[in-house]
C-alpha cells in the first residue's frame, strides 16, 4: 500500500505538548468571546424593543456581532486562519462575492415587489 | 511542518507533480468544497427569507414575542431559550475543537473524552429544537383572532384557567351531569375553532354533547393588529393603534363566540400560523428543520468516528485527521446556527 507519489499532509499536523497548551488557551479564549457576544446580543434584544427609534442601530449591531462570531468560528475553530493563503482565499472570496451579490439583488428586488403589491394589491 | 512539500517546490520540480498548492489532504479539501456548497444552500435560504420578509404586507413576527418561553417556567423570558440553544451548540463546537487538538497530540483518551462530550451536546441541541418545534406548533392559549373587518390581531393578556366542563346535554360518550376534567384546553380550542362556543359559555364537544365551561375570566390587555382590515390598522409610526380596554375584551369575546368556524388560529402548521404571515411558519419549519437535520447527521458522523477512535483505527493510521474532517462539518453546523439565530430570532 506504500505509495511514494502521495504526500501525506495529514502527518504534518501533529504538535507537541507545549504547543497543545498554547492551542487550548486560544480555544478557551474564543469560547469566552463567543459566549459573551451571544449574551450581549440577548441583553440588547431584551432591553431595546423593536418599536424604539434606536432599533435599526441595534439591528446593525446584531449583524456586525454575528460576523465577528462567524469570523472566529471559521478562522479559529475551523482552522482556516492557519491554512495556506491559497486555500483560504479559494474558499472565502467566491463565497463572499456571491453572497453579497445575492443579498443586494434579492433585497432591492424585494423592496420593489413589496412597493408594487402595496400600491396595486396582490 | 510540511517540509517535504516545501522543499520540492522549485522551478525544477514544479512541473513534476507531487506538489499541492493548498498543502492540505484530499479528504480535507473535499470537505471544504462540500461545506462551501452547503453554505450556499443555507445562504440562499436565508436570503430568500429576507426577500419574503422585505415585501411582506402584514406585520412580520417579533422574535422576542414569539419565542419567549422556557420549559417548566412558562412565558416572559424573551429569547433566553434560543440563546441557551446557541450556547449549547457553541460549547459542543468547543469540545469538538478540543478533540481535534487532542488528536494532534495522538492522545486517544483525550479524543474519546471530547468526542463523547460533543455528541452529548449535539443530542441536547436536537432535543431543544424538538421542544421548540412542539411549542411553536401548539402555540399560545389565546391564539390569533380574525376580526369582523378582516384584520387579524394577537391577544395580550392573562388567560383564565379552565376548571372543568359540566355536561348539560348528553352526547355519544358523555352523560348529563358528568364533569370533564381532562384535556380541557385542547377541547376548548377545538370547539372555538369549529365555532362551537356560544356567548353563555356552552360548548359542543366532539361527541355532540353540550357542556358548560367553568373557567376564570380572561383578562385582555390589548389586541395587537398584525394584518390590516377595513377598520383596524397595524401600528406603524403614527398610523393605526392597538385596541385596548373594554373594546378589546368585547371584540375578543365576539370572535370566539361568533359561531363561525376558523376565526381563531392556534399555533402553526404549513398553511397558517398565529405568529405572522403564512411564509413565516414555512420558513421556520424549513430553515430550522434543515439545520436540525444537519445537526442530527453531524451527531451520527461523530458517533461513527468515535467508534473508529475507540477501535484504534486512527491511532494505527498515525493521525487523527478523520476527527478533524468531521470537526469541520460540526463547526459548520454551529456557524450556520449563528446566522439563523441572528436573522430568524434577533433582527
Amino acid at each position: 500500500m506504500e505509495r511514494d507519489d502521495i504526500i501525506e499532509y495529514s502527518l504534518d499536523t501533529h504538535h507537541s505538548e507545549e504547543e497543545g497548551v498554547k492551542a487550548r488557551k486560544k480555544i478557551w479564549f474564543v469560547t469566552l468571546l463567543l459566549s459573551v457576544i451571544t449574551g450581549v446580543e440577548v441583553a440588547l434584544g431584551s432591553i431595546i424593543h423593536q418599536d424604539s427609534p434606536s432599533w435599526p442601530m441595534v439591528k446593525i449591531c446584531f449583524i456586525l456581532l454575528t460576523l465577528v462570531k462567524a469570523g472566529y468560528i471559521v478562522m479559529s475553530f475551523m482552522h482556516l486562519g492557519h491554512e495556506r493563503k491559497a486555500l483560504k482565499y479559494v474558499i472565502l472570496i467566491p463565497y463572499i462575492f456571491f453572497i453579497i451579490y445575492l443579498i443586494i439583488l434579492l433585497l432591492t428586488e424585494s423592496i420593489y415587489v413589496g412597493g408594487v403589491w402595496s400600491k396595486y394589491g396582490y | 511542518m510540511a517540509e517535504h512539500a516545501e522543499q520540492k517546490n522549485d522551478s525544477k520540480t514544479a512541473w513534476g507533480g507531487k506538489i499541492s498548492p493548498f498543502n492540505a489532504s484530499y479528504g480535507k479539501l473535499m470537505m471544504w468544497f462540500f461545506l462551501v456548497s452547503d453554505a450556499l444552500t443555507f445562504g440562499g435560504l436565508l436570503v430568500s427569507y429576507g426577500f419574503t420578509r422585505f415585501n411582506a404586507q402584514d406585520a412580520w413576527p417579533i422574535g422576542e414575542e414569539t419565542f419567549n418561553s422556557l420549559p417548566f417556567l412558562g412565558h416572559g423570558y424573551p429569547l433566553i431559550y434560543v440563546a441557551l440553544m446557541t450556547f449549547i451548540l457553541i460549547v459542543s463546537s468547543v469540545t469538538m475543537v478540543l478533540a481535534v487538538e487532542a488528536g494532534h497530540r495522538m492522545d486517544k483518551k483525550g479524543v474519546t473524552k471530547w468526542m463523547i462530550a460533543t455528541i452529548i451536546g449535539g443530542f441536547f441541541f436536537v432535543g431543544s429544537q424538538a421542544w421548540e418545534w412542539s411549542h411553536f406548533i401548539h402555540g399560545s392559549k389565546f391564539g390569533k383572532i380574525e376580526l369582523a373587518d378582516g384584520s387579524q390581531a394577537i391577544v395580550k393578556g392573562h388567560f383564565g384557567e379552565i376548571a372543568n366542563f359540566t355536561v348539560t346535554e348528553a352526547g355519544d360518550h358523555h352523560k348529563k351531569g358528568e364533569v370533564i376534567t381532562e384535556d380541557l384546553l385542547h377541547q376548548y380550542h377545538h370547539a372555538i375553532l369549529m365555532g362551537h362556543l356560544d356567548s353563555k359559555g356552552i360548548i359542543r364537544l366532539h361527541d355532540g354533547s353540550m357542556a358548560k365551561v367553568n373557567k376564570e375570566h380572561d383578562h385582555i390587555d390589548a389586541l395587537v393588529i398584525k394584518k390590516n382590515g377595513s377598520k383596524y390598522h397595524m401600528k406603524v409610526g403614527t398610523k393605526g393603534k392597538n385596541i385596548t380596554g373594554s373594546e378589546a375584551e368585547k371584540l375578543y369575546t365576539e370572535v370566539i363566540t361568533s359561531g363561525e368556524a376558523h376565526r381563531v388560529i392556534y399555533g402553526a402548521d404549513l398553511k397558517e400560523n398565529e405568529y405572522g404571515p403564512q411564509q413565516y411558519g414555512q420558513f421556520f419549519f424549513f430553515i430550522t428543520g434543515f439545520h436540525g437535520f444537519h445537526v442530527f447527521s453531524g451527531v451520527c458522523f461523530n458517533i461513527i468516528i468515535l467508534l473508529g477512535v475507540l477501535k484504534g483505527t486512527y491511532h494505527k493510521r498515525g493521525h487523527y485527521e478523520m476527527v478533524e474532517k468531521t470537526g469541520l462539518y460540526w463547526h459548520f453546523v454551529d456557524l450556520v446556527w449563528v446566522f439563523v439565530f441572528t436573522f430568524f430570532y434577533l433582527v
